[in-house]
Protein backbone atom coordinates (compact mmCIF):
# COMPACT_ATOMS: atom_id res chain seq x y z
CA UNK A 1 0.00 0.00 0.00
CA UNK A 2 2.98 2.20 0.48
CA UNK A 3 4.29 3.94 -2.56
CA UNK A 4 7.90 3.27 -1.72
CA UNK A 5 7.95 -0.52 -1.59
CA UNK A 6 7.22 -1.33 -5.15
CA UNK A 7 9.98 -3.86 -5.75
CA UNK A 8 9.18 -5.98 -2.80
CA UNK A 9 9.61 -9.63 -3.54
CA UNK A 10 11.31 -9.19 -6.86
CA UNK A 11 14.83 -10.65 -7.37
CA UNK A 12 17.78 -8.73 -8.69
CA UNK A 13 18.28 -9.39 -12.38
CA UNK A 14 21.52 -11.37 -13.08
CA UNK A 15 24.48 -9.35 -14.26
CA UNK A 16 24.83 -9.65 -17.97
CA UNK A 17 27.99 -11.49 -19.02
CA UNK A 18 27.56 -10.72 -22.66
CA UNK A 19 30.49 -8.28 -22.61
CA UNK A 20 32.86 -10.67 -20.85
CA UNK A 21 34.17 -12.22 -24.08
CA UNK A 22 34.89 -8.75 -25.42
CA UNK A 23 36.89 -7.85 -22.34
CA UNK A 24 38.85 -11.07 -22.48
CA UNK A 25 39.53 -10.65 -26.16
CA UNK A 26 40.84 -7.19 -25.48
CA UNK A 27 43.26 -8.60 -22.92
CA UNK A 28 44.22 -11.32 -25.35
CA UNK A 29 45.05 -8.87 -28.10
CA UNK A 30 47.06 -6.76 -25.70
CA UNK A 31 49.22 -9.72 -24.77
CA UNK A 32 49.54 -10.90 -28.34
CA UNK A 33 50.84 -7.53 -29.42
CA UNK A 34 53.11 -6.68 -26.52
CA UNK A 35 54.88 -9.99 -26.04
CA UNK A 36 57.08 -12.13 -28.18
CA UNK A 37 57.07 -15.87 -28.68
CA UNK A 38 59.67 -17.86 -26.88
CA UNK A 39 61.79 -19.29 -29.61
CA UNK A 40 64.05 -21.70 -27.86
CA UNK A 41 63.86 -23.75 -24.73
CA UNK A 42 66.72 -22.70 -22.56
CA UNK A 43 69.00 -25.48 -21.50
CA UNK A 44 71.45 -23.32 -19.60
CA UNK A 45 71.10 -21.24 -16.47
CA UNK A 46 71.79 -17.57 -16.92
CA UNK A 47 71.96 -14.55 -14.74
CA UNK A 48 72.43 -11.69 -17.12
CA UNK A 49 74.80 -8.98 -15.82
CA UNK A 50 73.71 -5.40 -15.23
CA UNK A 51 74.77 -2.37 -17.23
CA UNK A 52 73.75 1.23 -17.76
CA UNK A 53 74.65 2.02 -21.37
CA UNK A 54 71.97 -0.09 -22.96
CA UNK A 55 70.55 0.05 -26.42
CA UNK A 56 67.52 -1.86 -27.50
CA UNK A 57 67.57 -4.54 -30.13
CA UNK A 58 65.25 -3.07 -32.68
CA UNK A 59 64.55 -5.67 -35.28
CA UNK A 60 63.93 -9.02 -33.69
CA UNK A 61 64.11 -10.79 -37.04
CA UNK A 62 67.73 -9.75 -37.51
CA UNK A 63 68.95 -11.00 -34.17
CA UNK A 64 70.52 -14.37 -33.57
CA UNK A 65 71.12 -15.54 -30.05
CA UNK A 66 74.00 -17.37 -28.45
CA UNK A 67 73.52 -18.56 -24.89
CA UNK A 68 76.35 -19.46 -22.58
CA UNK A 69 75.96 -20.73 -19.05
CA UNK A 70 75.87 -23.66 -16.70
CA UNK A 71 73.57 -26.47 -17.93
CA UNK A 72 70.26 -26.79 -16.13
CA UNK A 73 70.14 -29.44 -13.39
CA UNK A 74 68.28 -31.83 -15.66
CA UNK A 75 71.21 -31.87 -18.09
CA UNK A 76 74.02 -31.85 -15.59
CA UNK A 77 74.23 -35.65 -15.50
CA UNK A 78 75.19 -35.83 -19.14
CA UNK A 79 76.87 -32.49 -19.69
CA UNK A 80 78.46 -31.66 -16.36
CA UNK A 81 78.49 -28.32 -14.59
CA UNK A 82 80.99 -26.45 -16.72
CA UNK A 83 79.50 -23.54 -18.73
CA UNK A 84 78.40 -24.53 -22.19
CA UNK A 85 77.25 -22.87 -25.36
CA UNK A 86 73.69 -23.28 -26.52
CA UNK A 87 72.76 -22.57 -30.13
CA UNK A 88 69.11 -22.92 -31.07
CA UNK A 89 67.85 -25.84 -29.01
CA UNK A 90 71.07 -27.72 -28.53
CA UNK A 91 74.34 -27.61 -26.72
CA UNK A 92 77.14 -26.88 -29.14
CA UNK A 93 80.90 -26.79 -29.30
CA UNK A 94 82.85 -23.63 -30.03
CA UNK A 95 83.59 -24.60 -33.62
CA UNK A 96 79.90 -24.95 -34.39
CA UNK A 97 79.41 -21.21 -33.92
CA UNK A 98 80.63 -20.46 -37.44
CA UNK A 99 78.17 -22.90 -39.00
CA UNK A 100 75.41 -21.43 -36.89
CA UNK A 101 76.18 -17.89 -38.03
CA UNK A 102 76.33 -18.96 -41.65
CA UNK A 103 73.00 -20.77 -41.32
CA UNK A 104 71.46 -17.71 -39.68
CA UNK A 105 72.79 -15.52 -42.45
CA UNK A 106 71.44 -17.79 -45.17
CA UNK A 107 68.00 -17.52 -43.64
CA UNK A 108 67.89 -13.72 -44.07
CA UNK A 109 67.47 -11.50 -47.09
CA UNK A 110 70.67 -10.44 -48.71
CA UNK A 111 69.82 -6.78 -48.21
CA UNK A 112 69.37 -7.28 -44.50
CA UNK A 113 72.49 -9.28 -43.86
CA UNK A 114 74.77 -6.34 -43.00
CA UNK A 115 72.42 -5.31 -40.21
CA UNK A 116 72.39 -8.64 -38.45
CA UNK A 117 73.23 -8.59 -34.78
CA UNK A 118 74.38 -11.42 -32.60
CA UNK A 119 73.08 -11.18 -29.08
CA UNK A 120 75.28 -12.86 -26.51
CA UNK A 121 73.33 -13.96 -23.47
CA UNK A 122 75.99 -15.00 -21.04
CA UNK A 123 75.86 -15.84 -17.37
CA UNK A 124 77.82 -13.33 -15.33
CA UNK A 125 79.89 -16.02 -13.60
CA UNK A 126 81.20 -17.48 -16.84
CA UNK A 127 84.95 -17.32 -17.34
CA UNK A 128 86.19 -15.17 -20.18
CA UNK A 129 88.05 -18.01 -21.92
CA UNK A 130 84.87 -19.46 -23.42
CA UNK A 131 83.53 -15.98 -24.21
CA UNK A 132 86.80 -15.09 -25.90
CA UNK A 133 86.65 -18.25 -28.01
CA UNK A 134 83.13 -17.44 -29.14
CA UNK A 135 84.19 -13.88 -30.00
CA UNK A 136 87.07 -15.18 -32.11
CA UNK A 137 84.66 -17.47 -33.97
CA UNK A 138 82.31 -14.55 -34.55
CA UNK A 139 85.15 -12.49 -35.94
CA UNK A 140 86.15 -15.35 -38.23
CA UNK A 141 82.62 -15.57 -39.59
CA UNK A 142 82.48 -11.76 -39.95
CA UNK A 143 79.52 -11.34 -37.59
CA UNK A 144 80.93 -8.17 -36.11
CA UNK A 145 77.82 -6.55 -34.70
CA UNK A 146 77.35 -7.97 -31.25
CA UNK A 147 75.24 -7.08 -28.30
CA UNK A 148 76.16 -8.15 -24.81
CA UNK A 149 72.74 -8.78 -23.40
CA UNK A 150 72.31 -7.09 -20.05
CA UNK A 151 69.70 -5.81 -17.68
CA UNK A 152 69.10 -2.21 -16.74
CA UNK A 153 70.96 -1.28 -13.62
CA UNK A 154 68.88 0.45 -10.99
CA UNK A 155 69.93 4.07 -10.57
CA UNK A 156 71.59 4.81 -7.30
CA UNK B 1 6.68 -17.82 -42.27
CA UNK B 2 10.07 -19.48 -41.97
CA UNK B 3 10.97 -20.96 -38.67
CA UNK B 4 13.26 -18.75 -36.64
CA UNK B 5 16.74 -20.18 -36.11
CA UNK B 6 17.51 -20.31 -32.40
CA UNK B 7 20.31 -18.01 -31.33
CA UNK B 8 23.75 -19.59 -30.82
CA UNK B 9 24.63 -19.47 -27.14
CA UNK B 10 27.56 -17.14 -26.54
CA UNK B 11 28.18 -18.11 -22.94
CA UNK B 12 31.15 -20.32 -23.75
CA UNK B 13 32.84 -17.67 -25.83
CA UNK B 14 34.40 -16.19 -22.73
CA UNK B 15 35.85 -19.56 -21.76
CA UNK B 16 37.37 -20.04 -25.18
CA UNK B 17 38.89 -16.58 -25.10
CA UNK B 18 40.27 -17.20 -21.62
CA UNK B 19 41.91 -20.38 -22.82
CA UNK B 20 43.57 -18.53 -25.68
CA UNK B 21 44.66 -15.79 -23.30
CA UNK B 22 46.27 -18.26 -20.93
CA UNK B 23 48.01 -20.01 -23.80
CA UNK B 24 49.58 -16.73 -24.89
CA UNK B 25 50.53 -15.79 -21.36
CA UNK B 26 52.43 -19.04 -20.98
CA UNK B 27 54.19 -19.22 -24.32
CA UNK B 28 55.35 -15.65 -24.72
CA UNK B 29 57.80 -13.45 -22.91
CA UNK B 30 57.52 -9.80 -22.25
CA UNK B 31 61.14 -8.81 -21.74
CA UNK B 32 62.56 -6.34 -24.18
CA UNK B 33 65.97 -7.42 -25.29
CA UNK B 34 68.54 -4.80 -24.57
CA UNK B 35 72.23 -4.86 -24.15
CA UNK B 36 75.58 -3.24 -24.60
CA UNK B 37 76.24 -2.79 -28.29
CA UNK B 38 79.82 -3.36 -29.42
CA UNK B 39 81.55 -3.91 -32.70
CA UNK B 40 84.21 -6.56 -33.03
CA UNK B 41 87.32 -5.81 -35.07
CA UNK B 42 87.82 -7.46 -38.44
CA UNK B 43 89.37 -10.87 -38.32
CA UNK B 44 93.03 -10.67 -39.28
CA UNK B 45 94.65 -14.03 -39.91
CA UNK B 46 98.08 -12.87 -38.85
CA UNK B 47 98.38 -10.93 -35.66
CA UNK B 48 101.32 -8.92 -37.00
CA UNK B 49 99.38 -5.94 -38.24
CA UNK B 50 99.13 -4.24 -34.88
CA UNK B 51 102.85 -3.78 -34.68
CA UNK B 52 103.40 -1.61 -37.72
CA UNK B 53 101.42 1.32 -36.39
CA UNK B 54 103.43 2.54 -33.50
CA UNK B 55 101.29 4.11 -30.82
CA UNK B 56 102.90 6.46 -28.40
CA UNK B 57 102.70 5.23 -24.86
CA UNK B 58 100.99 8.32 -23.51
CA UNK B 59 98.18 7.77 -26.00
CA UNK B 60 97.20 4.39 -24.60
CA UNK B 61 94.96 3.94 -21.62
CA UNK B 62 95.74 0.44 -20.42
CA UNK B 63 93.10 -1.43 -18.48
CA UNK B 64 93.96 -4.91 -17.28
CA UNK B 65 91.56 -7.24 -15.51
CA UNK B 66 93.08 -10.24 -13.81
CA UNK B 67 91.58 -13.57 -12.82
CA UNK B 68 90.54 -12.28 -9.40
CA UNK B 69 88.58 -9.52 -11.12
CA UNK B 70 91.00 -6.82 -9.94
CA UNK B 71 91.61 -3.83 -12.13
CA UNK B 72 94.96 -2.39 -13.09
CA UNK B 73 94.56 0.98 -14.76
CA UNK B 74 97.68 2.66 -16.19
CA UNK B 75 99.86 0.71 -13.83
CA UNK B 76 98.03 1.05 -10.53
CA UNK B 77 95.17 -0.70 -8.79
CA UNK B 78 91.83 0.94 -9.30
CA UNK B 79 88.28 0.41 -8.17
CA UNK B 80 85.67 -0.05 -10.84
CA UNK B 81 83.72 2.96 -9.53
CA UNK B 82 86.61 5.29 -10.38
CA UNK B 83 87.21 3.88 -13.84
CA UNK B 84 84.68 6.11 -15.55
CA UNK B 85 86.27 9.31 -14.21
CA UNK B 86 89.75 8.14 -15.15
CA UNK B 87 88.66 7.24 -18.66
CA UNK B 88 86.90 10.58 -19.11
CA UNK B 89 89.93 12.50 -17.94
CA UNK B 90 92.07 10.50 -20.32
CA UNK B 91 89.89 11.02 -23.36
CA UNK B 92 89.20 14.70 -22.71
CA UNK B 93 92.63 15.79 -21.41
CA UNK B 94 91.25 19.24 -20.58
CA UNK B 95 94.56 20.86 -19.52
CA UNK B 96 96.74 19.25 -22.20
CA UNK B 97 98.75 17.44 -19.57
CA UNK B 98 102.04 15.85 -20.58
CA UNK B 99 101.14 12.33 -19.53
CA UNK B 100 97.72 12.30 -21.16
CA UNK B 101 97.20 11.73 -24.88
CA UNK B 102 98.30 14.07 -27.62
CA UNK B 103 95.82 15.98 -29.69
CA UNK B 104 95.86 16.85 -33.32
CA UNK B 105 93.93 19.58 -35.12
CA UNK B 106 91.13 18.39 -37.34
CA UNK B 107 88.52 20.13 -39.46
CA UNK B 108 85.08 19.19 -38.18
CA UNK B 109 81.68 20.42 -39.38
CA UNK B 110 79.85 22.69 -36.88
CA UNK B 111 83.01 23.05 -34.80
CA UNK B 112 85.61 24.31 -37.23
CA UNK B 113 89.15 23.39 -36.37
CA UNK B 114 89.18 21.36 -33.24
CA UNK B 115 91.84 19.52 -31.29
CA UNK B 116 91.02 15.85 -31.38
CA UNK B 117 92.53 13.36 -29.01
CA UNK B 118 94.66 10.51 -30.26
CA UNK B 119 93.89 8.42 -27.21
CA UNK B 120 93.13 4.73 -27.41
CA UNK B 121 91.69 2.63 -24.63
CA UNK B 122 93.22 -0.79 -24.49
CA UNK B 123 91.40 -3.47 -22.54
CA UNK B 124 92.90 -6.82 -21.75
CA UNK B 125 91.47 -9.55 -19.62
CA UNK B 126 92.65 -12.82 -18.20
CA UNK B 127 91.21 -16.10 -19.42
CA UNK B 128 89.75 -16.63 -15.97
CA UNK B 129 88.17 -13.20 -15.59
CA UNK B 130 84.48 -13.35 -14.85
CA UNK B 131 82.21 -12.20 -17.63
CA UNK B 132 80.27 -10.01 -15.20
CA UNK B 133 83.36 -7.99 -14.35
CA UNK B 134 84.41 -7.77 -17.97
CA UNK B 135 81.03 -6.39 -18.94
CA UNK B 136 81.06 -3.93 -16.05
CA UNK B 137 84.44 -2.60 -17.24
CA UNK B 138 83.20 -2.35 -20.82
CA UNK B 139 80.13 -0.57 -19.58
CA UNK B 140 82.18 2.01 -17.66
CA UNK B 141 84.40 2.70 -20.66
CA UNK B 142 81.45 3.10 -22.99
CA UNK B 143 79.74 5.26 -20.38
CA UNK B 144 82.79 7.52 -20.16
CA UNK B 145 82.73 8.21 -23.89
CA UNK B 146 78.96 8.63 -23.90
CA UNK B 147 79.16 11.14 -21.06
CA UNK B 148 81.83 13.16 -22.82
CA UNK B 149 79.75 13.24 -25.98
CA UNK B 150 76.70 14.23 -24.03
CA UNK B 151 78.52 17.06 -22.28
CA UNK B 152 79.84 18.39 -25.56
CA UNK B 153 76.41 18.14 -27.17
CA UNK B 154 74.84 20.10 -24.31
CA UNK B 155 77.54 22.74 -24.46
CA UNK B 156 77.44 23.19 -28.23
CA UNK B 157 73.85 22.49 -29.23
CA UNK B 158 72.04 22.69 -25.90
CA UNK B 159 70.57 19.25 -26.41
CA UNK B 160 71.34 15.74 -25.28
CA UNK B 161 73.48 13.70 -27.66
CA UNK B 162 70.68 11.28 -28.49
CA UNK B 163 68.40 14.14 -29.56
CA UNK B 164 70.83 15.52 -32.15
CA UNK B 165 70.43 14.78 -35.82
CA UNK B 166 72.76 12.47 -37.72
CA UNK B 167 75.28 15.07 -38.92
CA UNK B 168 75.69 16.64 -35.51
CA UNK B 169 76.15 13.22 -33.93
CA UNK B 170 78.80 12.37 -36.51
CA UNK B 171 80.66 15.59 -35.75
CA UNK B 172 80.72 14.82 -32.06
CA UNK B 173 81.71 11.24 -32.76
CA UNK B 174 84.75 12.59 -34.59
CA UNK B 175 85.81 14.65 -31.60
CA UNK B 176 85.32 11.82 -29.13
CA UNK B 177 85.85 8.64 -31.11
CA UNK B 178 85.00 5.38 -29.45
CA UNK B 179 88.37 3.71 -29.60
CA UNK B 180 88.29 0.73 -27.32
CA UNK B 181 90.61 -1.97 -28.48
CA UNK B 182 90.68 -5.40 -26.98
CA UNK B 183 93.90 -7.32 -26.99
CA UNK B 184 93.94 -11.08 -27.16
CA UNK B 185 93.51 -12.45 -23.69
CA UNK B 186 96.53 -14.08 -22.19
CA UNK B 187 96.71 -16.78 -19.59
CA UNK B 188 98.57 -14.68 -17.09
CA UNK B 189 98.74 -10.97 -16.62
Amino acid sequence: MSKFRKDDGKELPPISTASLPDIVFMLLFFFMVSTTMREVTLKVKMRIPEATELSKLEKKSLVSYIYIGEPLPAFQKTFGKAPRIQLNDQFAAVDEVQDFIIAEREARDEAEQPFMVTSLKIDENTRMSIVGDVKQELRKSAALNINYSSRKKAER
Amino acid sequence: MAKKIPEIPAASLADIAFMLLIFFLVTTTMDVDSGLRRKLPQWAPDQEQNDDQQINERNVFVVLVNKNNDLLVEGDYEQIENLRERAKEFMANPYNAENLPEKEPMEIPYFGEQMVTKGVISLRNDLDTQYGTYLAVQNELVAAINELRDELAKQKFGKAYVDLDGDQQDAIKKIYPSRISEAEPKGKI
